[in-house]
């Protein structure tokens, strides 16, 4: 995938984030005002908690029979007139979905917001052979005209002003009155009339996939402003890009999901629109549908027995906007298609933690993500889990220099002086005696060496002058 | 097929080896100890659904079963169509009348050029979901084909009384045989066109109909 060493750590590329305050204030707007109206429409609902339950059940169901859903969901297609390809990398899938565009002699295509095809890079590929993507989505569009990377899952431009955005189309799209204000307003309908010549002439539409019904071979793209209509149902050609992950087993099953959905992301009850087909329909809609299933990386974290769970996700973007840490920092930072705690998670998962090893250590693990994850994943535990792995492979790759740091060296010995009652004893009693240069009216403010950091935001208080133990001792 | 295909599925199966090779998907429980039926009375979800239609920004009216066609004529009048296109199968009393109201198109298979020219479309519905202030259009019939309610930028969709369920999971299991045995295509709406893209601030219309107007026929 990509070199790690052009990638600054998670605390490198947090401190420049922290440093822009116009990202801070739009971050900490969007996301206090998503995580009310969330919380408002999710206590709406009197069975939550088993609609929750169901959609991690329907998850862990597929994930354990995945390649027989694939192959369900493959017939399916098949059966209601789609063609299924597969893709084992990005690479893969982007040189797939540029041979079928070429196909057709098309040197645009029209798309509707993917955090698949971002992960690919597809534009870039595309743009490669010759072929202008345009992004249909509101926000993706800045984005795109800005040269841009999203910085939320939901509303990617965020960290956009209105002022940014007038500029932005003043500069890069045509015909655009010189006057134009930055009402917001205005400036949509900007987007509209720029887009809508493009949805109304062009060829072959490229879409992401919410869910896939295996049952069915029904395809759906859940969204708000109409462009994912537009492109999946006004072009000749569609090219539907899903990660194996989005498959639900039945028809049926839609029904726990549109209702996770929509009030986790958006926090409405239905999001505008939800578009759902099944192939191909005489007269209705597109000639030829393509489905292309996509592995990068997925089948890896299938494999790892607690990271799984992170196929779960559904990309509402609720615990983006719990994250005391992605409040902060915001998308940018985590140097990844999926940021925040999930992203945390998904991202070494995916593509391994030579690559992200910094994520897992990017979180206080105070757990409101799992509490608002409409499929249940824990969250806190495969980031605990992460780091365990992550310091075994740092350690061995460091070869004796790595079992010889000094951060491992003291948590080993650590480990012996707490798994042994008379060294750990002995331990507070010189503890006791070495604390005393330290204590300051009752409290240790500063510590020494490499441990000063810990006490720079926080106050230690000192080893009692009697343990319980000893004093247990004295009474018995 | 495809040596990509055979890999992906070699490799699943390799990073499954703990999944006990007996074990059937529905082995894996899934509780759905969630409410799937409503039992709330016609008045109670019809006013719910107008509550929720609302709070979308959806405008919605209630009109008598017999005076569908007049409040469509009307609410043509109202918006300043000219032209309107309806499915062929639209009842011919929930479209205005001859000579009172619009010019009233059939979708016999209209290129999106030309709905694009069309102020707006009449159409109705195969059911709609109180709860959560949703039509859901199944793609025949009277819902008509999805590009029709796509790209004119006015929807003023018909739905009869009986037509309004309570529950999300009511609306799936209605539109299941559409699906299963017609694949026909399904469209879930909930308000106008939407988006918040630009510094959080709601607003209409991007790329949809901006104008959405329900009719309950009682």
């Amino acid at each position: 995938m990509t070199d790690a060493a052009r990638h600054p750590t998670f605390p490198q590329a947090a401190r420049a984030a922290l440093a822009d305050t116009q990202l801070r204030h739009n971050l900490g707007h969007a996301t206090h005002t998503i995580r009310a109206k969330r919380a408002e429409v999710v206590a709406e609902v009197p069975d939550w908690e088993q609609l929750r339950e169901a959609g991690r059940a329907l998850k862990e169901r597929v994930l354990r029979h995945i390649d027989d859903y694939l192959l369900e969901l493959e017939g399916a297609v098949q059966a209601a007139g789609g063609v299924v390809h597969w893709a084992r990398d990005a690479r893969e899938c982007n040189q797939i979905v540029g041979d079928i565009v070429a196909a057709h002699g098309a040197n645009e295509v029209v798309k509707s917001k993917s955090l698949t095809t971002e992960e690919t890079k597809l534009n870039e590929a595309l743009d490669r052979r010759g072929i202008r993507a345009w992004e249909t989505d509101l926000a993706q569009l800045i984005i795109q005209l800005g040269d841009d990377t999203p910085s939320h899952i939901l509303v990617p431009a965020i960290h956009k002003n209105r002022a940014q955005i007038r500029e932005l189309f003043l500069s890069k799209l045509d015909d655009v009155p010189s006057d134009l204000s930055d009402d917001p307003h205005e400036l949509a309908e900007i987007a509209r009339r720029h887009l809508r010549k493009l949805f109304l002439n062009t060829p072959v539409g490229i879409s992401g996939v919410n869910f896939a019904i295996a049952e069915t071979g029904t395809v759906s793209v859940v969204e708000s402003e109409g462009n994912g209509r537009m492109c999946t149902t006004l072009p000749e050609v569609l090219i539907s890009v899903m990660g194996i992950e989005k498959i639900v087993p039945t028809w049926q099953d839609l029904e726990v999901y549109m209702q996770l959905l929509p009030r986790s992301s958006t926090a409405e009850r239905m999001n505008p629109y939800s578009s759902l087909w099944t192939g191909v329909t005489e007269g209705d809609g597109p000639r030829e549908f393509h489905l292309v299933l996509i592995d990068n990386g997925r089948t890896d974290v299938l494999a790892d027995e607690i990271g799984r769970q992170a196929l779960n996700c559904i990309r509402c973007s609720a615990c983006l906007n719990v994250c005391p840490v992605y409040e902060r920092t915001g998308g940018h930072a985590y140097g990844s298609t999926y940021p925040g705690p999930i992203g945390a998670i998904l991202t070494p998962l995916l593509s391994g933690l030579e690559e992200a090893g910094s994520l897992p250590y990017a979180s206080s693990l105070c757990g409101a993500c799992y509490e608002v994850c409409p499929v249940k994943i824990n969250i806190p535990q495969v980031l605990v889990h992460l780091r365990h792995k992550e310091v075994k492979h740092s350690t061995a790759a460091g070869g004796l220099r790595g079992r010889l740091a000094g951060e491992h060296l003291a948590m080993r010995a650590m480990a012996r002086v707490f798994a042994d009652r008379r060294l750990y004893e002995a331990a507070q009693r010189s503890g006791r005696l070495a604390q005393w240069p330290l204590v300051r009216g009752g409290k240790i403010e500063r510590l020494p060496g490499p441990l000063s950091g810990w006490s720079s935001m926080r106050d230690l208080p000192p080893l009692p002058r009697q343990s319980f133990r000893d004093w247990w001792r004295q009474r018995t | 097929m495809s040596a990509a295909r055979e890999e992906i599925l070699a490799r699943i199966r390799s990073a499954l080896q703990d999944v006990p090779a007996g074990e059937r998907a529905g082995d894996v429980t899934v509780a759905r100890e969630y409410r799937t039926s409503d039992d709330r009375g016609a008045d109670e979800l019809v006013e719910l659904l107008c509550e929720r239609l609302i709070d979308y920004h959806a405008q919605v009216r209630q009109v008598a079963a017999g005076e569908v066609g007049r409040a469509v004529a009307e609410a043509c009048r109202e918006l300043g169509l000219a032209r309107v296109v309806v499915p062929p199968e639209l009842a011919a009393d929930w479209r205005p009348g001859a000579g009172e109201g619009p010019e009233v198109v059939e979708d016999r298979g209209l290129s999106a050029a030309e709905l694009d020219a069309i102020d707006g479309a009449v159409t109705g519905c195969a059911a709609a979901i109180a709860e959560t202030g949703t039509l859901v259009l199944d793609g025949q019939g009277p819902s008509g084909r999805r590009a029709i309610t796509l790209v004119p930028d006015h929807h003023i969709c018909v739905v009869s009384e009986d037509q309004v369920l309570g529950l999300v999971p009511e609306a799936i299991a209605g539109t299941a045989s559409s699906v299963r045995e017609r694949g026909l295509p399904v469209t879930l709406i909930s308000g106008p066109s939407a988006s918040s893209d630009i510094e959080l601030e709601r607003l209409e219309g991007v790329h949809g109909p901006r104008h959405l107007l329900v009719l309950i026929a009682r």
